[in-house]
């Protein structure tokens, strides 16, 4: 092909058209730059801070819970920084090569990490997902070292909860997790609260979870559009939460602990000179390092599967027949009332009323006050029952504490029942009939109480009536204020006084340290200390018909043990609680060892601090006899 | 007759501009990969540079004459090569533009389309240059660059194919048509666009994703609307001096979209504000009004028209690549000639500057 031969090749275009095109050039960069005015220079303000809320994130930076201690300064809960590792999906470039090296590196089942991305699947590409939590340094390593090959691999450092092992003494401090909804709704404690906030969901770190929580600072963070972060502009720093200092004896709860190994059930242990609770064990128990912040379903569904209920606290939650422990406060009706004093029975296996017979497990013959208590007769107090009535029973048990909330500064603490007149007629619409008095008066019929209300009652009457608020944390630590607040949050019986007769309170503190040498609780007599109690044998079906019905539940009954030392102003009372125990005096031994491991410890104490301080031996100073109840009941 | 060329013709002044550009290029590449997976992609710029440079040294040593001679040959292979790219074509992200020749180069037609349509423009207005354009002369010419048109725009690819349209029309516009038939074309053109707009056949989903979220850059959010707000909160951040080089937080964060080719202007206006980005802009007046006096000086018609065809396109790629990044023009994939990051657009750059050169240089008739 040639060009066309006809055409002139000289000859030219005229300029004007040139020009033309000319002026539409500037045209149209005259609007390009008109567009540019418009968004650089007129609207500059606008889009920086676009651009601002576009790359800075403000992210917490968590503050560390306060660590907790025992009552000697012996570290229970710590903290441990952890790292957890995201894996942000828009930054993977070759998924079928990638995800393997990730899963060899961070010891992930390739399965598992497949697992994962389907489970966030629906979740939008550029939001990070946990693939591994508690990463090991040499995990961290392999993240550090492959920044450039594996962009999409991020790390979290966050502080989490060191819990004891094997759920030791799990119920009393709690665990932490995050807030629920439900919490931030309806709880006015946690309005300050935000969603995804890690706090205390029972036991201690639940009710002292303002104080324990700390400040948490924050970071400004700049991130590029997948949410990386590539830079901080700047930090508040975090108020880490202040340690606590519970009122626990690591020893005695270790002793606690070793008692109730592969037995259900709760032990508590108080100071009834001030309520301070040494120890509090409930069985079977939970691993609290599994809830910090997100339980594994697997531990979940097991914990609710267990029939054995490990998430209840027994010593503050069960609400179990207290059987023959309550024939204390029989006796402190019953004497109070002038009735027992001169009550004498002829026990032979039981006595009938109301046209039923009522059992006693022994043939006790002639008994009155004082040997009623050791031995525990039924008949006894079957009489007894019967000649105060319910009315009074239940005016000297609530005195004492029973159908009452101690106050204990623990969440969730069980009320129990104390049947009445009044309280038939209020729940059951119906009017009481004096035949109900006589298993009330052992402890049964629909009598409940907790182990810590028992434990209460028993060191209060030993104590000449006086009674404590229980509570677990050290008084002084938190101002006066706040403290109280906790308190009023936990209402309950609290402090309390009765007026007991001098002779009265003999009679039954004698009544119990008889119990520990030649009575229900022999087996478990300790030599050479002042131990008293008393134990409770209480059946779980009150009907051998019932028990039929119970289809393979286990009906053996519930053994219960309150002991102290001294038997008059005790130092320390312990409640035992052994479901399905068969016998109090089973009980009455776990009690004995808590004792035991109580005094033998306190006379260590006194002997090397006697070692310390004298140092040329003198004569012994005579001991101290028990003091007048009235006198010395309050403080010490 | 004898003509007579040199390097001293060579245009010296445009050759300066174009490597000005080319090394805000090569900076401003590096700016916005640094943080990303592609970067290094400045070292592969500098390589595209360098062959693109070498070939327009290398198409100004040929005649123009003769290209023009052959342009009818040039024209029916490129148009075969385009009807045979849906059938031997690699497919990439979803469209097939390219045809893969052995040793790994990655060729695409639909580019070098450009050129032939360039030179195919001035030969066929050659002849009919001043002399009134008839409706058949118009419908010649519509069914020269219309045909590769739609085979480009099937591929789908949008941007390229819209590049056409600019060679067409400065062809008929120097080639003498008059204002009548000029405004009822016009019309016409707006009417069929509409309708092809509306109907949702001619252009594909995303295409018209693109459209609509013009509109409306609030409508999606994450899609081609987040690019289209990226890119004005990154231009409108950089204020009037910019935030300096490498300071770009939506360039550097990953926040303006493929930041090295499509919104190589908004990482520019983001990094150099108001002031950088209209000294570039300068700059380009400066090369447009460099070409524009060389079609001036070109010794024939055919010269004029190619060299004017070449302005056309570079001015339409500016308008349409700049116009979207400020948000007056949708988002169509057409990058931003000597500044956006690839080897097509810069051979093509290059070669057509190459081709400007040789006009230059056989200015004077002997």
């Amino acid at each position: 092909m040639t060009s066309p031969p006809t055409i002139d090749r000289e000859e030219k275009l005229s300029p004007a058209k040139l020009h033309a095109t000319q002026y539409v050039i500037v045209l149209i960069l005259g609007i390009l730059i008109f567009g540019l005015w418009r968004l650089q220079v007129l609207d500059v303000d606008n889009y920086r801070s676009l651009a601002e809320a576009n790359r800075i994130r403000k992210v917490p930076v968590l503050a560390p819970r306060g660590r907790i201690f025992d009552r000697e300064g012996r570290l229970i809960v710590d903290n441990y920084s952890s790292t957890s590792c995201f894996l942000i999906r828009d930054q993977i470039r070759d998924a079928d090569a990638e995800l393997p090296k990730i899963a060899l590196g961070l010891h992930i089942p390739i399965e598992q990490l497949q697992a994962t991305l389907r489970r966030f699947a629906a979740a939008p590409k550029y939001q990070p997902i946990p693939i591994k939590q508690d990463i090991t340094p040499d995990e961290q390593a392999f993240i550090a070292a492959h920044r450039d090959g594996l962009p999409e691999l991020e790390t979290l450092e966050e502080q989490r909860r060191l819990y004891p092992r094997d759920g030791f003494a799990a119920h009393l401090i709690g665990y932490v997790g995050e807030v629920s909804e439900a919490m931030l709704e309806k709880d006015s404690r946690y309005d300050f609260y935000q969603p995804g906030d890690v706090v205390g969901q029972s036991g201690v770190e639940a009710t002292y979870d303002a104080y324990l929580r700390g400040t948490d600072g924050s970071r400004d963070v700049i991130v590029n559009s997948h949410g990386k972060e590539v830079g901080q502009l700047g930090q508040e720093l975090a108020t880490p939460g202040h340690d606590l200092k519970l009122t626990i004896d690591l020893d005695l709860q270790i002793a606690a602990e070793k008692a109730l190994e592969g037995k259900n059930g709760a032990i508590v242990a108080l100071d009834p000179h001030t309520g301070e609770v040494l120890a509090m064990v409930s069985r079977p128990s939970f691993d609290p390092n599994q809830f910090s912040v997100r339980v594994s379903h697997s531990y979940w569904n097991s914990i609710l599967d267990n029939p054995d209920h490990p998430l209840l606290n027994k010593a503050i939650q069960a609400q179990l027949a207290p059987g023959s422990t309550f024939k204390i406060i029989m006796s402190v009706a019953g004497l109070e009332e002038g009735v027992a004093q001169d009550l004498r029975v002829n026990c032979q296996g039981g006595a009938s009323f109301y046209g039923q017979f009522h059992a006693c497990d022994k043939h006790h013959g002639g008994v009155d006050i004082h040997n009623a208590i050791p031995y525990s007769c039924d008949t006894f107090y079957y009489t007894l029952a019967d000649k105060l009535g319910i009315d009074t029973i239940a005016k000297y048990a609530k005195s004492i504490g029973i159908s009452l909330k101690t106050g204990i500064d623990l969440p969730q603490e069980a009320t129990g029942t104390m049947p009445s007149t009044a309280w038939k007629l209020k729940t059951q619409h119906e009017r009481w009939y004096p035949s109900e008095a006589i298993s009330v008066g052992i402890g049964q019929g629909a009598v409940t109480a907790s182990p810590i209300q028992l434990a209460r009652a028993l060191g209060g009457v030993a104590s000449g009536g006086v009674f404590h608020r229980p509570h677990v944390v050290m008084p002084g630590q938190i101002d006066d204020q706040t403290q109280a607040s906790i308190y009023e949050s936990y209402p309950g019986a609290a402090e309390a006084k009765i007026a007991l007769n001098a002779d009265n309170w003999q009679i039954i503190t004698d009544g119990m340290a008889a119990t520990t040498t030649s009575g229900t609780a022999g087996v478990a007599h300790l030599e050479g200390i002042d131990f008293a109690g008393k134990t409770g044998t209480a059946q779980v079906m009150s009907h051998a018909g019932l028990a039929k019905a119970a289809k393979g539940r286990n009906t053996t009954p519930n053994a219960w043990f309150v002991g102290m030392t001294p038997r008059r102003n005790p130092d320390v009372v312990v409640a035992v609680l052994w479901e399905h125990g068969d016998w109090g005096s089973n009980s009455a031994k776990l009690g004995a060892q808590m004792v035991d491991a109580y005094v033998t410890k306190q006379r260590t104490k006194d002997h090397n601090l006697k070692l310390a301080d004298t140092p040329a031996p003198k004569p012994e100073a005579t001991p101290t006899p028990a003091a007048a109840p009235t006198a010395s009941s309050t403080g010490q | 007759m004898q003509r007579f060329s040199s390097y001293r013709d060579f245009d010296w002044p445009l050759l300066t501009l174009i490597a000005i550009l080319s090394v805000i290029s090569v900076l401003e590449i590096k700016s916005a990969t640094a943080m990303t997976k592609f970067h290094g992609f400045d070292h592969k710029q500098i390589g595209f540079l360098a062959v693109g440079l070498f070939l327009m040294f290398v198409i100004s040593l040929i005649d123009y004459h003769l290209l023009v001679d052959i342009v009818p040959w040039l024209y029916g292979i490129f148009l075969a090569l385009l009807i045979a790219v849906p059938f031997v074509g690699t497919k990439v992200l979803g469209a097939r533009r390219w045809i893969k020749l052995p040793g790994g180069v990655h060729f695409q037609p639909s580019e070098w389309m450009k050129l032939v349509l360039i030179l195919s423009v001035a030969r066929f207005f050659w002849p009919r240059a001043g002399r009134g354009l008839s409706w058949t002369d118009i419908g010649k010419a519509f069914a020269l660059v219309g045909i590769p048109l739609l085979l480009v725009l099937k591929q789908p690819d949008l941007g390229t194919s819209l590049t056409y349209v600019p060679i067409l029309a400065i062809g008929l516009f120097l080639g003498g048509i008059d204002w009548r038939k000029a405004t009822i074309l016009i019309v016409i053109f707006a009417a069929i666009g509409f309708g092809a707009v509306k109907s949702g056949k001619v252009l594909k989903p995303f295409q018209l994703a693109r459209l609509t979220s013009f509109m409306d850059p609030n409508l999606d959010p994450k899609g081609t609307g987040y690019q289209i707000r990226q890119s004005m909160i990154a231009v409108g951040s950089g204020g009037l001096w910019g935030k300096g080089a490498n300071q770009g937080t939506q360039t550097q964060g990953d926040f303006l979209p493929i930041p090295y080719t499509d919104f190589i202007f908004a990482a520019l206006s983001e990094e150099h504000g108001f002031v950088g980005a209209v000294v570039v802009l300068m700059l380009y007046f400066l090369v447009l009004m460099r070409l524009i006096q060389n079609a001036q000086t070109a010794s024939d018609i055919p010269g004029t028209f190619i060299v004017m065809g070449v302005v056309s396109v570079i001015v339409f790629q500016i308008a349409v690549n700049v116009g979207m990044v400020v948000d007056l023009m949708p988002v169509t994939g057409i990058p931003l000639p000597l500044l956006s990051y690839g080897g097509s657009s810069v051979l093509f750059t290059f070669l057509a500057l190459g081709i400007v050169m040789n006009i230059r240089m056989r200015r004077f008739v002997n």
